[in-house]
């Protein structure tokens, strides 16, 4: 095919372009010809399709997510705040976090070994390209029903590509979640987030400074995988009778990946890149445009300078590829000599592909022939925004009048078995199978992992200053009210922080929703982010960054509203953390709050097939106050873990199982105590010797507590119902190996 | 003076750094080698860490034991010097025929990361001379390709010389023929060992201390040299 350059684009205007074809609308057409005064080039095209695109320009989310920027609270811990690769937050000691979780949907559903692999390999380049070490993964996972042949393929596929790709970087894998519900079938949700650490002056920025510095594109070489990632798969609702997309999958190399990361952080070291950029969603078009536009002038790129893995890849291709392990730097000239020697000593190949302007253009050239000159803001920041039709589907006022019809246990042989049904369901039922294929223990500063509430690492080996994270969505509530879902899974998520005892301090989140063009999905969307920016506000959390994912629906039929929330908390002194389990007999057990009889959204209701009725609302000035107690009551709490997906059964019975020592509870409304998923409550553990001061704590930030037994026995007795240990681990282990081997 | 402890950095060495404070906590100086070198740095006895070294694309370790560095620590080893080979580092030994047998898949085919519990059956080694035998210990394991395997004469040759230095306990993770977890060449100098004692060393971290007594014994074997 013959080269389309700017000076014939600009001979032929009339020239047909398959604009469609990569997912740009007619509108968006004519804007792009409006913008350069022309029709685009073919690579101009490739560019601004992809960018365009609805995963990498938020066109149907930035009207609203706008908020969590005018909303903001006042934070002193925010260091780089929305907008950049990732948010920073200092979280003391000069040092300073970045956390981030992103989607990487679409391509885990079409191969879900490599779609989750390089889903963990895009999110930790973006940890790193702000300066930091990464130190961290979690992967909250959804799936359709757990025994639907899709789930059985897709799974397995799934965990093995996260395990294979995050245990070969090094990065312990600390927590997640693993939901299944119908409406995933097909659209799998995989998210994966990543925290990193560095110290305040080593932050870098995706910026394009100073005339005549260069630009080097370093890591893996350029493929043909994952053209169009972006625009053809994380853009469009799946179809079945549309061909098959694997060729728009990228393939990971986990290896390649790790010595880049050790490449960086020997150059970021040595103080040697003015902006770095990684390529992720949209390749090389991306990179060039993003640091470009951030930047204060142009940019040069001579296009044929990129080492290529396929020497037939066309301009067009290597500027949309999505081919892994890449990074982009600005280097001065005095510093590339530098910067090149420890690429070679990591084996990294490295290429000076062009240089930063004094002018306002980004020019590719292509062999001598200019084939892109667009201003770059038009490309990365510029894109369309569309203020997407919003209207409250018919759904949730018929849902909320509708009654639940959940038949409760009642006698002490109904009761227990419906505790051993509902810890065996896929959703309550332990995740070994899959947490045990994730290294949790590599860098040797993972303090608190999986199951535990939040995963909790080490920063510093002499202050023990950490971090705990944390995320959560109870997708259900969100379908019955996207605005209080949202409130809930971040209050939900806070809880998880502070019962580990660290105290919340940003937030990221992945919102994963149905088509934007359905406006039932819009107004679910529109109320999730209205509810997250006021329950943010209201909390005192700011909100780092983000992820949207759309279109996560296969024909009319969307996934839940499924607004993972994450959270990242600090503690100072690692060493004083509360554990899940209960460490030893004796202990008086309490219940931090008060419970009500509503099960609308509840795991109990969903196994009898049962959703609607109004979900919980949430009380964020109570959640704040339990955070405090939480935190003030620290040094008081042998063991505490949160209530919530499962209720109070699915919480006694994990923190029997922790280490294998029972309890001893009696309830009074039982079924409905131990069912209930009322939000806002802690199961915590004390010596019976601090009575007065759980006492006190409860009088202080004004929460009911309640005393409800004590731990030691083999047993979880509850009133006249008992259940050894053994019978509980059985039915709360066998459910992932019967399912998936 | 405290004892140099060399611990070696493949491209894709992941527990090099947890390798290096288990040196630390002991009581030793750690020295960082590189692969590309075959300067050993005047270390007294050397860890070879857990990882993917090379992304193991082809047989794990079957590349790394190419690296200028294994040249040197080939040769020092057949000399008594001492070598510790961890997870991947075990692997690298057994390509390196410092150890006899080899590491394969998993037999579930899973990766898997658990506390694994040990039965420490030969303390005479320069590694595990601090356990007293028999000694049951609990460490991470955590591996794709820990399967130990050998032909019947090796098997018969490790068992009848007490080569075998851990064996797994309660719990048979892998397939390894005779739940072996680790071995020892004739000298006891070389030892192989698929789970990681560089993850028990505190329980702030790790699921016991057990595994410190790894990295203090060699220095009681350096200190009666």
């Amino acid at each position: 095919m013959k080269l389309d350059t700017v000076a014939i684009a600009s001979q032929n205007p009339d020239t047909e372009q398959p604009f469609a074809q990569l997912g740009l609308k007619d509108d968006e057409y004519v804007r792009i010809k409006e913008i350069l005064g022309r029709r685009p080039t073919s690579s101009e095209l490739a560019m601004y399709s992809v960018m365009w695109s609805e995963h990498c320009s938020y066109k149907s989310s930035k009207v609203h997510l706008k908020q969590f920027g005018e909303k903001a609270p006042k934070s002193d811990a925010l260091l780089v705040g929305i907008g950049e690769n990732a948010g920073v937050v200092d979280i003391g000691q000069n040092y300073a976090v970045t956390f981030k979780i992103e989607s990487h949907n679409h391509p885990s559903f079409v191969e879900p070994y490599q779609g989750a692999a390089t889903g963990v390999g895009g999110i930790v380049r973006d940890i790193l390209t702000m300066g930091a070490r990464p130190i961290a993964v979690m992967d909250p996972l959804r799936f359709g029903l757990a025994d639907a042949p899709d789930t059985r393929r897709v799974l397995p596929g799934i965990v093995a590509g996260i395990g294979g790709y995050g245990n070969c970087l090094g990065l312990p894998n600390i927590g997640g979640e693993i939901v299944f519900d119908e409406t995933y079938a097909g659209n799998p949700l995989v998210n994966a987030l990543c925290v990193g650490v560095m110290k305040h002056e080593d932050i870098k920025l995706a910026k394009a400074h100073g005339a005549g510095n260069l630009v080097v594109l370093f890591g893996a070489k350029t493929g043909g995988d994952g053209i169009g990632g972006v625009s053809v798969l994380a853009s469009e609702t799946f179809n079945a009778a549309k061909p098959t997309k694997r060729p728009s999958v990228q393939v990971g190399d986990p290896f390649a990946e790790k010595v880049l990361i050790e490449c960086c952080l020997e150059i970021f070291a040595a103080d040697l890149v003015v902006g770095i950029q990684d390529l992720g969603g949209a390749g090389l078009s991306c990179a060039t445009s993003e640091l470009a536009s951030a930047g204060s002038g142009g940019m040069n790129i001579q296009l044929e300078k990129v080492p290529l893995r396929d020497p037939s890849l066309s301009p067009e291709e290597i500027l949309m590829s999505e081919s892994q392990e890449r990074m982009c730097a600005i280097v001065e000239p005095a510093n590339i000599k530098y910067f090149l020697g420890i690429c070679k000593k990591w084996d990294v190949s490295a290429t000076v592909i062009g240089e930063v302007t004094s002018g306002e253009r980004l020019n590719i050239t292509f062999n001598g022939e200019l084939i892109v000159d667009v201003p770059p803001r038009t490309v990365a920041h510029d894109g369309p925004v569309y203020n997407r039709p919003i209207a409250k589907p018919a759904y949730v006022a018929e849902l909320a009048a509708k009654e639940l019809k959940v038949p409760m246990p009642e006698s002490a042989v109904e009761i227990k078995a419906a505790i051993l049904k509902l810890i065996a369901s896929p959703n309550i039922a332990d995740k070994s199978w899959v947490t045990s294929q994730y290294d949790k223990y590599v860098q040797g500063n993972t303090v608190l992992a999986q199951p535990e509430d939040a995963g909790l690492i080490r920063i510093d080996e002499k202050t023990n200053l950490g971090v705990a994270v944390s995320t959560d969505a109870n997708a259900r509530w969100s379908y019955l009210d996207p605005y209080e879902g949202a409130k809930l899974a971040l209050a939900e998520s806070c809880r998880n922080i502070a019962t580990t005892g660290a105290k919340p301090l940003a937030v990221t989140n992945c919102l994963n929703f149905g088509s934007p063009e359905d406006p039932g999905v819009m107004w679910q969307f529109a109320e999730t982010v209205r509810g997250l920016a006021d329950a943010c506000l209201e909390l005192g959390l700011p909100v780092t960054g983000g992820n949207v994912s759309f279109y996560n629906q296969t024909g009319s039929v969307a996934i839940l509203p499924t607004p993972v929330i994450g959270v990242l908390g600090v503690i100072q002194d690692v060493r004083k953390r509360t554990p899940m389990g209960l460490p030893k007999s004796g202990l008086d057990l309490y219940l931090i709050g008060k419970v009500d009889s509503n099960l609308s959204g509840s795991e109990w209701a969903y196994l009898h097939g049962e959703i609607g009725n109004t979900a919980p609302k949430s009380d964020l000035a109570m959640e704040a106050r339990l955070v405090n107690l939480l935190l003030d009551g620290q040094s008081i709490f042998q063991a505490a873990h949160d209530v919530s997906n499962g209720g109070l059964a699915a919480t006694l019975v994990e923190t029997v199982l922790k280490n294998k020592i029972g309890a001893e509870v009696s309830l009074t409304n039982t079924a409905v105590e131990l069912l209930s998923e009322t939000p806002g409550r802690v199961l915590v553990a004390i010596n019976e010797s601090d009575t007065n001061g759980i006492v006190a704590l409860a009088g202080k930030y004004q929460i009911p507590i309640y005393k409800i037994g004590t731990s030691g026995g083999n047993d979880l007795v509850i009133n006249d119902i008992k259940i050894s240990i053994e019978e509980l681990s059985k039915a709360h282990t066998e459910t992932f190996p019967k399912l998936f081997g | 003076m405290s004892f140099r402890i060399g611990v070696v950095t493949f491209p894709g060495s992941l527990d090099d750094r947890d390798a290096a404070r288990a040196v630390e906590m002991a009581g030793a100086t750690v020295v960082p080698l590189f692969h590309a070198s075959d300067d050993l740095k005047e270390v007294q006895a050397v860890v070879l860490p857990g990882g993917f070294s090379y992304g193991d694309y082809l047989r794990c370790g079957a590349i790394a034991r190419f690296a200028p560095i294994m040249n040197s620590i080939v040769t020092a080893a057949e000399h008594g010097f001492p070598v510790l080979g961890i997870c991947n580092g075990f692997q690298v030994l057994c390509e390196s025929h410092l150890l006899p047998g080899a590491l394969t898949r998993n037999s579930n085919l899973h990766f898997l990361c658990r506390d694994q519990k040990l039965k420490i059956e030969n303390t005479n080694t320069f590694w595990t001379n601090g356990f007293t035998k028999d000694q049951e210990i609990t460490i991470p394991l955590k591996n794709g390709e820990g399967s130990f395997q050998c032909d019947d004469e090796t098997l018969n040759m490790l068992e009848s010389e007490g080569r075998v230095i851990a064996r797994y306990l309660d719990f048979d993770p892998n397939g390894s023929r005779n739940l072996i977890a680790g071995i020892s060449n004739e000298r006891g100098n070389v030892v192989g060992l698929m789970p990681h004692p560089e993850h028990a060393i505190e329980t702030l971290t790790g699921p016991s201390t057990d595994g410190l007594t790894i990295f203090t014994s060699v220095l009681h074997q350096l200190v009666g040299r």
